[in-house]
């Protein structure tokens, strides 16, 4: 039996359905010019086949008209393909607000995946249907990259910074997982597959009830275990909620625009709390010494997402922006 | 039948024989076949890796090499195939031979430079195989950061400096090429005047001379990383991750250039003389090679859209992308205008020529998907990225490397080759093409990530048919090498001028003599002038 040869991948995400009208439509333009052109030489082959040696071709120069519009044909055609996607690419690049967020790190050769609720999967991940999902991601080693064809998503996860993706699925199901970024001896393992879930039954198998066997027992919530190493870290101990201790207060401070003693404001997002752990002197808070000593080689990238997550549930200015962003 | 050796007069191959008057020849016509051996031999070495890869992927999960195994030879593949092929294969064999005919010169400006630029070449070529031979390489042929920098146990180092030797080797002879076309032309041979191989190779240079010493100083910067724990590209030293690709790419996509425009420039030979006519808009023609190699400089973020790089550059960069793809489609449309009213023969170059119109405009368009920021989200990093470029690297870079090759073969060898086996080959490569990058379009969309040594169960049907193809496609490359090689000995004597071609090239012996012409030719018209009155048939 023949198998049979699939065409289209699955189509399972809000975003998927907008790639796929820009895909058939490049498909389309792909298609028209290559028959016009496999048509017009084959015709001018076979009509114009040289019948003597003799023959003498007439002379011409070109066209100025012809010139001019196999000019602007393709220009307005890729003027309308760019506007349409750039659109579409605008708009995925910013997660609702709405979104519930799961954190990321890739390493050679497999993915962690964080929900918020605590559970903590490997190569599996588990979310509810139609529900904004953002997942922020982090590399523990060299550049992978996290990539789900039924979503139509792809991102970097690059060590050092933070990047994100987001998506909402639409049907339930199972769907691959790739890493889609060359990176080393396993990279064709390091693959997983999204278990797209009624809520009812997201909800299920986030009490325990009909968990993978990847999953650990039933955990604490990622804010909690950010506030345990907190505590633990003596991080509570400069960082009163007062703003009286020796450092800032961290309440509300995630998405806030914070002054720094160079004269420079940034945003308190992921990437600036990821800096201040492990480079706190290169960036410090206007009014405060450079005091607080690095966290670099005391705490994984797992923990640094933990105590992230820990000062974003003291309170948030707003939701972060996407795209990459640097320490 | 068998012919005699060709005695009838003293040229660049009978003029003195030995292995010394090889090696130390300043001859450009000598340097240029001293690169076709060495290219023809890499492109062996890349092809044979090729062969282990698709012999590893007809069963998913991959049980022929050992995933490290399969890494090394996709590595070398890339390595091999762009910085010891495609790179030099136009360039430094077709470029080298006509160049100087092209223009009715004697030889290029600097003749010991040319052959120190082979010299060059092959250092980097040994350096390269050694590395190959003593373990290998996994990096792929980006030397992505930090894993290349950090993470790789393989030779990184070598084949990094083999690739940083490699480059002088542009530089020379696009240095070269760029002075000998503004300096040797010939009486009466104005700029408008020049073939469109000429324009070709003119703009090619400019990129050769402009974009590879980025490629040096990137690869200088990786070696300083990976002895020295610089802190450049590992972000756990301080450096950033994506630094090294902005630099690689701002070298490496002009390098696609590099690779394509003379293949264009060969086109627009074997369109005019198979058609006889001029061609369509040579200024247009011209002029787009020109604006490529421009815009090519300024396009590198689209290899890096879902890198994370700021939305806003990636939308310049898509909008410079569509625009670097309007200059390649008016060259596709003027080729095909050309045909129009020709006198358009059958033979071998010309179906070679036919083949890479057909097969670049088809990589052209694809490409449009990926200048497209929403698709090429999807795509990036996909068995439709590998198609694309293959079928402009290998369905446009070699289909009209070897349309050339067959093209001015009668004025290398001074002898004809079986037509018959020339067309049948031309036909297996185009049949043998498709079956083997066509499908993996289909396998890119569907999201097979490339660069996987096993792969899920149901990309099987596409990759075994994209394997066998590549027997095809094996079968039809080792076609020509038999009857070329043949012919060297058994091939008719082709007589000045086989095909009734208008250049200069044709107005002097098959083998021409080392000194090329034995008076400097005069020009008095302009490129392609079929339709002109001493327009002689032989």
């Amino acid at each position: 039996m023949w198998p049979k040869i699939p065409f289209q991948p699955d189509q399972a995400s809000t975003v998927a359905r907008d790639v796929d009208q820009i895909y058939l439509f490049l498909t389309g333009v792909t298609v028209f010019f290559s028959v016009i052109i496999f048509a017009a030489i084959f015709y001018f082959v076979v009509k114009y086949r040289r019948r003597s040696e003799h023959e003498k071709p007439p002379e011409i120069e070109g066209s100025l008209t012809l010139e001019v519009t196999w000019t602007v044909v393709p220009a307005l055609i890729t003027v309308v393909v760019f506007v349409w996607s750039s659109s579409v690419y605008f708009h995925n690049a910013r997660p609702p607000r709405s979104s519930m967020e799961i954190f990321a790190i890739g390493k050679q050769w497999m993915w962690q995946l964080q929900h918020p609720e605590g559970p903590r999967e490997i190569n599996e991940l588990h979310v509810p249907v139609n529900v904004p999902i953002q997942i922020t991601m982090t590399s523990e080693d060299v550049i992978h990259d996290f990539y789900i064809p039924a979503f139509r998503v792809k991102k970097d996860v690059l060590p050092g910074r933070y990047t994100s993706i987001w998506f909402q699925a639409t049907k339930t199901g199972e769907y691959h997982f790739f890493c889609a970024q060359y990176c080393g001896a396993e990279h064709a393992g390091m693959i997983g597959r999204v278990h797209v879930m009624e809520p009812a039954d997201y909800a299920a198998w986030l009490a325990g009830g009909n968990r993978g066997e990847t999953m650990e027992k039933r955990a604490e919530t990622i804010e909690k275990r950010g506030e345990n190493l907190f505590t633990r870290l003596g991080c509570n101990m400069c960082h009163a909620p007062d703003g009286k201790g020796r450092g800032p207060s961290l309440v509300k401070v995630f998405g806030k625009r914070v002054k720094l003693n160079n004269g420079r404001t940034v945003t308190a997002d992921e990437a600036y709390l990821r800096a201040s752990i492990l480079t706190p002197y290169k960036e410090v808070v206007a009014g405060y010494a450079p005091q607080m000593p690095t966290f670099q080689g005391q705490v994984s990238e797992e923990q640094v997402l933990q105590l992230i997550a820990y000062i974003k549930s003291l309170g948030a200015e707003q939701q972060s922006s996407t795209g990459s962003k640097q320490p | 039948m068998h012919y005699p050796r060709i005695e009838s007069h003293v040229h660049y191959l009978n003029v003195n024989y030995g292995i010394r008057s090889w090696l130390f020849t300043t001859d450009h016509k000598r340097i240029g076949l001293l690169y076709l051996a060495s290219v023809t031999f890499m492109f062996l070495v890349g092809g044979l890796a090729a062969v282990l890869m698709r012999l590893q992927l007809v069963e998913p999960q991959g049980t022929l090499l050992e995933p490290d195994t399969f890494n090394k030879m996709f590595s070398t593949h890339g390595i091999v195939m762009i910085f010891f092929f495609l790179i030099p294969a136009i360039p430094a064999v077709l470029g080298n031979f006509l160049v100087p005919m092209m223009i009715g010169a004697r030889d290029l400006a600097f003749p010991r430079i040319n052959l120190l630029s082979w010299y060059v070449y092959l250092v980097g070529a040994i350096l390269t195989l050694i590395a190959i031979l003593n373990g290998g390489v996994d990096t792929g042929w980006t030397f992505y950061t930090p894993y290349s920098s950090t993470y790789s146990n393989s030779n990184v180092l070598l084949v990094g400096i083999a690739a940083f030797i490699t480059g002088f080797s542009s530089i020379l002879t696009g240095l070269n090429f760029i002075v000998t076309i503004h300096k040797m032309r010939a009486p009466g041979l104005t700029w408008s005047r020049l073939p469109l191989f000429i324009w070709a190779h003119y703009a090619t240079s400019l990129i050769m001379l402009l974009g590879t010493p980025v490629l040096a100083i990137t690869l200088v910067l990786l070696a300083l990383e990976r002895i020295l724990h610089a802190g450049i590209f590992d972000p756990k030293l301080g450096g950033d991750p994506l630094l090294f690709q902005h630099l690689f790419w701002f070298y490496s996509h002009p390098a696609v250039y590099i690779m394509i425009l003379p293949a264009m420039g060969v086109v627009s030979e074997l369109i005019t003389c198979f058609s006889r006519k001029r061609i369509f808009g040579y200024k247009v023609v011209a002029f787009s090679s020109l604006a490529i190699a421009v815009l090519g400089f300024l396009v590198w973020g689209h290899h890096m859209f879902v890198t994370g790089q700021s939305v806003y550059a990636g939308l310049i960069f898509s909008a410079l992308s569509f625009l670097v793809a309007i200059p390649s489609a008016i060259k596709v449309f003027n080729w095909t205008a050309t045909l129009y009213k020709g006198s358009i023969s059958h033979d071998a170059p010309m179906l070679y020529a036919l083949g890479f119109i057909g097969l670049f405009t088809m990589g052209g368009l694809t490409g449009l998907f990926l200048a497209s920021l929403a698709t090429d989200v999807h795509l990036n990093g996909t068995y439709f990225i590998v198609a694309h470029f293959h079928y402009i690297m290998v369905g446009g870079t070699i289909m009209a490397y070897l349309g050339g090759i067959h093209f001015w073969w009668p004025k290398i060898s001074g002898r004809l080759y079986p037509d018959k086996w020339a067309r049948f080959a031309a036909l297996v490569i185009f049949i043998g093409f498709n079956l083997t990058f066509f499908p993996q379009f289909l396998l890119g969309y569907l999201g097979m990530p490339r660069r996987y040594a096993f792969y899920p169960q149901e990309f099987q049907v596409l990759n075994v048919l994209s394997s066998a193809g590549a027997s095809v496609l094996g079968v039809g490359y080792a076609i020509p090498l038999i009857y070329l090689i043949w012919s060297l000995r058994y091939g008719p004597p082709a007589g000045p001028n086989p095909w009734g071609a208008k250049g200069l090239e044709w107005q002097t012996p098959s083998p021409p003599p080392t000194e090329n012409f034995e008076e400097t030719p005069i020009v008095t018209e302009e490129a392609y002038a079929y339709a002109s009155e001493d327009h002689e048939l032989v």
